[in-house]
């Protein structure tokens, strides 16, 4: 184990707003002093008790696991018990840490917002709870695989901070947009054997104009999520859920969508945004796909005025697809059934992982790649 | 009304699991035998046959309403080993067991919602009792706008948690401040075998954080300076997972006497290496995390650094099994109770038994009882005294010391006399240090003038809280004059079950800042005498 570094000055750049007062939030600042592995929580917990009692922050475990203490730390949302000091000092602008309420929803005090207003919101618009066969519920528990129950435990280790609303593009643009923790939330269920309703869940949020077509892929919840939830990753399963399980062809085009998005990186190995826009309409002479095309000229004409997409790369195809694209494709489509891999079975969300590599004995005929296609 | 969010509440925090026998092969009379082992024959045998023999139907129960438990090859609940348990019997969802079931349960809150209202960010500053000593409500305090209410209720049943912020460090939550129990004793109900404080035998040295007992019960092992399984000295037959009182004991004393491990050799080496990796990041996630984000160590290479560390009070207010208490009216469920289950000593995984199944027997309890009564009537006489009591912490001058200063020196004070090893001279020290931060936390200061989310204020009435908690405590752990469970003294290091086989009970007296009336009730024995006990 390392040796502890011994406890040094941190400035904490608090932003401060009491709906008492009749004044525009402000910054206040304060130095604490922690040896450096502390958490920013700490810092504020000091600054609270030795300072000023009227700093105001929601928090309980200090352990990351009630969720409570969601914030902004030099402009990343997450958890201020799960931000080291030292890692904070690192991202720091000036030497000084801040610390902000999360965004996207209405600050109440100083760093407490109202979760209530938009985020809780949001989870009760999924029907939060498992809808299971009441009529004919097991005497004792339902028998359902492993592997579906370890597939679910990421969604279910959610703890509700917000950090991943905190941050959400698509719901920066549309305040409606049913947003990241709601999702994974979502995929609780529909990722639960035991769930009835996972044709009518899922139909549910694909033809919601602000539901899960809704996300860009920004990553952005994937970076703030403290727990590895990655909702994100919550919402392809969702996606793949529909279009491949259950072939739910939604009124926001998503189906189509992400059917012409794989055949377009099977064909390119690169995305070919003309292609792919036309086939989302079902090909170039579908008039759908016309309609389409004119409705998005601003946007085009826009695109190529400011050089990012050129006439040659637009129209000209210069990019086929690899060999080894193609055997991916092969490879995943021929399988029996789609995996979905987890933090649970691999150590960590990412595909590539060292650990990933570890881990098929240990999954028996389940394990193996997620699969990006239906 | 929870003074939090729901989800925030501490059972979140709870890791490892639930038990039920639910095997074929497991019977709940195993269970009930451990869990009264377990309690060194403590608990109350009637109430401890009653939580083991309805937990199969709790935990199926809670299967059916969603809990993700992980299961076997075979798609059955898959069930791990604990401490102080004979087979494997605990129900578990990963390592956040806890935090899965609070979820749930939450889901059924919001399905509910049409006919269940909530009131969240509510914190309760009083109990209200009518004149025939029957309780009809209380009053709160609604954090966001500052607004006091009456709530005025048929029954009330406390459901608030533990006192784990009395000690320094804890690994509970800032949250748990013994709001129920000293809510109760303020209205005179009596609280039980306070003098019970568990240790948990595996906290990290670094900041107090807890590494659930399912690292051992997954096959994790602990070991000293000289790298010996030292448990083999202390028990021979359970090692690891002997119940915790026996582990904790024994790794203070392998510290003490200068074969710990680390800087100052404080700690004791946990060694989760020996989990195969795969079966530690699909079941142990979470201190996988702990270990990483607050220790940097990587739990599937190296040992890691622990110590006993407060985590929980085995006393409470005073219940019989339906979670009544002597106040008509009032029940209390969970940690906040003493039914009593866990005695001296609780195992691993029976807390969140506990919680649920008296928590639901206190809600059927308490409906049968409200079909029969009507509404009662509450007068704003306690409502006006609380506002009072809220003006004065709010004027007073910053002259006295501060909150945090006062909940610092009560909760070393704690940690240094009321823990592993207890002695008379240390526990009088103990006693007189609370009365005096008692007298100073009277005039402490606060900074936050304010009504919005002023949790300044609140801080002010938990200390008051923690206080009594900690009184009572001290009190009960000087009466009992033998070692028996968590309570080890030096001073009388025997069990003396002729003299001390009782439960012990402190009530508020006339003058609440003086010490607790001491009284004793008998503990209930049904099939199991008292033996010696050996892991």
């Amino acid at each position: 184990m390392e040796p502890k570094k011994p406890p040094q000055d941190f400035t904490l750049r608090v932003r401060r707003y009491d709906p008492e007062s009749g004044e525009a939030p402000y910054w206040d600042e304060h130095t604490i002093n922690l040896e450096p592995h502390r958490s920013v929580l700490e810092g504020l917990l000091q600054a609270k008790g030795k300072f000023d009692g009227s700093i105001g922050i929601r928090c309980s475990c200090k352990a990351a696991i009630c969720g409570s203490c969601g914030v902004r730390v030099n402009g990343q949302p997450g958890l201020a018990c799960h931000t080291h000091l030292s890692a904070a000092l690192k991202t720091s602008k000036d030497g000084v840490i801040e610390v902000e309420p999360m965004g996207n929803m209405p600050v109440i005090k100083d760093l407490i917002v109202d979760m209530d207003a938009v985020h809780w919101k949001k989870i009760q618009r999924v029907t939060p709870w498992l809808l299971a066969d009441d009529e004919n519920m097991p005497e004792r528990e339902h028998i359902v695989p492993k592997q579906a129950m370890v597939d679910v435990t990421q969604s279910m280790a959610c703890i509700q901070c917000g950090a991943c609303v905190s941050d959400c593009l698509s719901m920066e643009v549309d305040p409606l947009f049913i947003g990241p923790a709601a999702l994974a939330k979502s995929y609780r269920f529909v990722g639960d054997p035991r769930d009835t309703q996972q044709a009518e869940r899922l139909r549910d949020i694909a033809e919601d104009p602000h539901g899960m077509y809704s996300c860009t892929h920004c990553f952005k919840c994937i970076e703030a999520c403290p727990k590895g939830v990655a909702p994100m990753s919550q919402i392809m399963r969702l996606r793949r859920r529909a279009t491949g399980d259950h072939h739910i062809k939604d009124r926001n085009n998503g189906f189509n969508h992400e059917k012409a998005f794989v055949k377009n990186i099977n064909r390119n190995g690169l995305l070919h945004e003309n292609d792919l826009l036309a086939d989302s309409f079902g090909g170039k002479l579908n008039p759908a796909s016309g309609l389409f095309l004119a409705k998005s000229l601003p946007v085009i004409t826009r695109a190529l005025l400011r050089g990012k997409a050129t006439l040659k790369v637009a129209l000209l195809h210069p990019h086929k697809a690899p060999k080894d694209v193609k055997r991916i494709f092969d490879e995943i489509e021929n399988r029996p059934e789609r995996n979905e891999f987890n933090l649970y079975i691999s150590g960590t969300d990412e595909d590539n992982a060292p650990n990933a590599q570890e881990a098929p004995d240990t999954t028996g005929p389940l394990a193996g790649k997620e699969s990006s296609a239906a | 009304m929870s003074k939090v969010h729901p989800v925030r509440s501490h059972s979140v925090a709870a890791a490892g699991g639930i038990n039920a026998a639910v095997s074929v092969d497991d019977d709940w009379r195993s269970h009930a035998y451990d869990t009264v082992k377990g309690s060194d024959f403590l608990g109350d045998q009637d109430a401890i046959e009653v939580m083991c023999s309805e937990a199969p139907k709790e935990v199926m129960h809670l299967e059916h309403i969603g809990v993700t438990f992980h299961r076997n090859d075979t798609g059955h609940l898959d069930l791990r080993a604990f401490g102080g348990a004979s087979v494997k019997r605990t129900a578990y969802v990963a390592d956040i067991t806890g935090q899965a079931i609070l979820h749930v349960l939450y889901e059924q809150l919001m399905k509910h919602h049409e006919t269940v209202d909530r009131y969240e960010e509510w914190f309760t500053t009083s109990l209200i009792l009518d004149e025939t000593g029957t309780c009809t409500g209380c009053v709160a305090r609604h954090i966001r706008s500052g607004r006091m209410e009456v709530f005025t209720a048929k029954n009330v049943i406390l459901a608030s948690g533990g006192a784990g912020q009395v000690w320094k460090p804890t690994t509970n939550a800032l949250i748990c401040t013994a709001d129920g129990i000293a809510q109760a004793y303020r209205v005179g109900v009596p609280l039980m075998d306070m003098e019970m404080v568990q240790y948990h035998p595996t906290t990290l040295v670094e900041n107090g954080f807890l590494i659930t007992e399912g690292a051992r019960g997954e096959g994790a092992h602990q070991l000293n300076k000289d790298g010996e399984r030292f448990m083999e000295k202390y028990a021979p037959n359970k090692m690891e997972l002997a119940s915790r009182d026996v582990v904790s004991r024994a790794e203070q004393t392998e510290i003490l006497e200068g074969r710990g491990v680390g800087v100052n050799g404080e700690g004791i080496y946990l060694d989760i290496t020996v989990v195969p990796k795969k079966r530690t990041l699909e079941a142990l996630r979470e201190i996988v995390n702990i270990g990483k984000d607050f220790a940097g160590v990587d739990i599937t290479k190296e040992p890691i650094l622990i110590r006993p560390g407060q985590h929980y009070i085995m006393g409470g207010v005073k219940t019989d099994v339906d979670g009544a208490t002597d106040v008509p009216g009032l029940y209390a469920a969970g940690e906040v109770a003493c039914v009593s289950v866990h005695g001296g000593n609780r195992l691993g995984a029976n807390s969140l038994l506990d919680t649920l199944i008296f928590g639901r027997r206190s809600g059927e309890h308490a409906a049968l009882r409200s079909k029969t009564m009507a509404m009662p009537v509450n007068d704003d006489s306690i409502l006006k005294r609380d506002e009072a009591m809220i003006a004065e912490i709010i004027g007073r001058e910053k002259t006295g010391r501060r909150i945090s200063e006062i909940k610092d020196e009560l909760g070393t004070t704690m940690n240094e006399n009321l823990a592993v090893y207890r002695e008379e001279a240390g526990m009088l020290k103990a006693q007189e240090i609370v009365r005096r931060l008692r007298e100073e936390a009277k005039t402490a200061y606060i900074d936050d003038r304010g009504t919005v989310f002023n949790q300044d204020v609140l801080g002010a009435i938990e200390l008051g809280y923690m206080l009594d908690a900690a009184e009572c405590c001290v009190s009960a752990a000087l009466e009992r004059k033998e070692s028996r469970g968590a309570q080890f003294r030096t001073d009388f290091p025997d069990r003396n079950d002729e003299e001390w086989q009782k439960h012990i009970n402190t009530t508020i007296t006339a003058d609440p800042d003086a010490a607790p009336t001491i009284s004793y009730s008998p503990v209930t024995i049904t099939q199991w005498q008292p033996e010696e006990r050996k892991y």
